[in-house]
This record gives structure tokens, C-alpha cells and sequence, in this order.
């Protein structure tokens, strides 16, 4: 087994925990989040598999800890820096708020 | 096109650092082309704002579930199915 694989590549770990399969609602911050990827999407801003890169260079302790959406939202917000629509500065500023 | 479906492959035991879409538990391992599904722009290249180009072909492969997980206690002749890109696939002579 390699172990050189990174968070996201999971196939195969060993564990004893079950797979929690409980729904949820979802909370308004998910339901924007998920327009927002759709829509830089659909405008050709962004494409699936840099939403998947991006992801997945979530450090691993965030990765493990982070929910679905966050890990979208983590996406989203290195896409934009990255490609220059937002700057980090801007985003610290009014996550700050 | 360069595999056929019936013909035996076995995926690349090769590490990537970047993005790529071949799940680390069969690298190495061998299986079956079931059948091509079409060509794709590569994800590994398109990942970091390429365009993809060449475009790779795409097969869905067959694994035995025994060939796959050591400790596979399933009924005996369970597959799995992968889709896998071409360039992760090499011919089994």
C-alpha cells in the first residue's frame, strides 16, 4: 500500500469506525456555497478538477476535520486568490467582520 | 485507442504528487477492460488551469475484490469496477 497518498485517497485505510449515514439539513452557508461553485462553474471561472485539487491540498488535519462544504469553501477561496479575483487580503478582511 | 475490451491491464505503481484520479489501493494491481468509454481532457493537467490536451482515453476496468483486499471476505468472484485513464494502464503480457 503506498503511503505516500494524501488525505482525500482513502480507499483501503484501515479503521473500525462506521460510516456515519445520517442526513441533514442543509444550513443556508451550504446551500450558498454550493450556488457559488455552480456559478463560477458555469462561467467558466473555475473547473472540477481544480475544485478537486484545490481541496485536496487541505492540509490533513483541517482535511479530516473539515465537512463536505467546508472543503468546497476551502476550494473556492484558494480558486479566487489564485486566480486573482479576490486577494487574501480582502477575504481576511471580511471574514474578520 | 490502445486496449480493448476482454484484454488484461495492470495500473501503474507509480507515484504522482499532484492531482491525478487513480485511487492509490490499485495502483499495481491487475484487472480487466470492460469496456472504453470515450476520450477526456487529462484532469491531471486541467487541475492546474491546463487545457488538458491530449485528451486520454478512459476505460472502466475490472477488479477481483480478492486481488484488490487481502482480507476480502465477500462471495468469491465479487469485481469491482474503476474508471482509470489510459496512461495509468499497462499491457500484461
Amino acid at each position: 500500500m503506498d503511503l505516500n497518498r494524501s488525505a482525500h485517497d482513502r480507499g483501503g485505510w484501515p479503521t473500525e469506525e462506521l460510516i456515519d449515514r445520517t442526513e441533514h439539513e442543509l444550513d443556508d452557508w451550504e446551500l450558498r456555497t454550493d450556488a457559488l461553485m455552480g456559478a463560477l462553474v458555469a462561467r467558466g471561472v473555475i473547473n472540477l478538477d481544480e475544485m478537486r485539487r484545490a481541496i485536496e491540498s487541505m492540509p490533513s488535519p483541517e482535511y479530516e476535520e473539515a465537512s463536505y462544504y467546508e472543503r468546497w469553501l476551502f476550494a473556492i477561496e484558494t480558486l479566487v486568490v489564485e486566480k486573482g479575483l479576490v486577494t487574501q487580503n480582502d477575504l481576511s478582511a471580511r471574514l474578520a467582520l | 485507442m490502445r486496449y480493448l475490451p476482454g484484454q488484461e491491464v495492470r495500473v501503474a505503481d507509480r507515484f504522482h504528487a499532484g492531482h491525478h484520479r487513480t485511487p492509490g489501493y490499485l495502483k499495481g494491481k491487475v484487472g480487466e477492460i470492460q469496456r472504453v468509454h470515450n476520450s477526456f481532457p487529462n484532469p491531471e493537467t486541467r487541475a492546474y488551469g491546463g487545457d488538458g490536451l491530449p485528451v486520454q482515453a478512459l476505460y472502466q476496468v475490472a477488479f477481483a475484490q480478492n486481488d484488490v483486499w487481502e482480507a476480502y471476505s465477500g462471495r468469491q468472484g465479487d469485481r469491482l469496477c474503476v474508471d482509470i485513464f489510459e496512461h495509468w494502464l499497462e499491457a500484461v503480457e
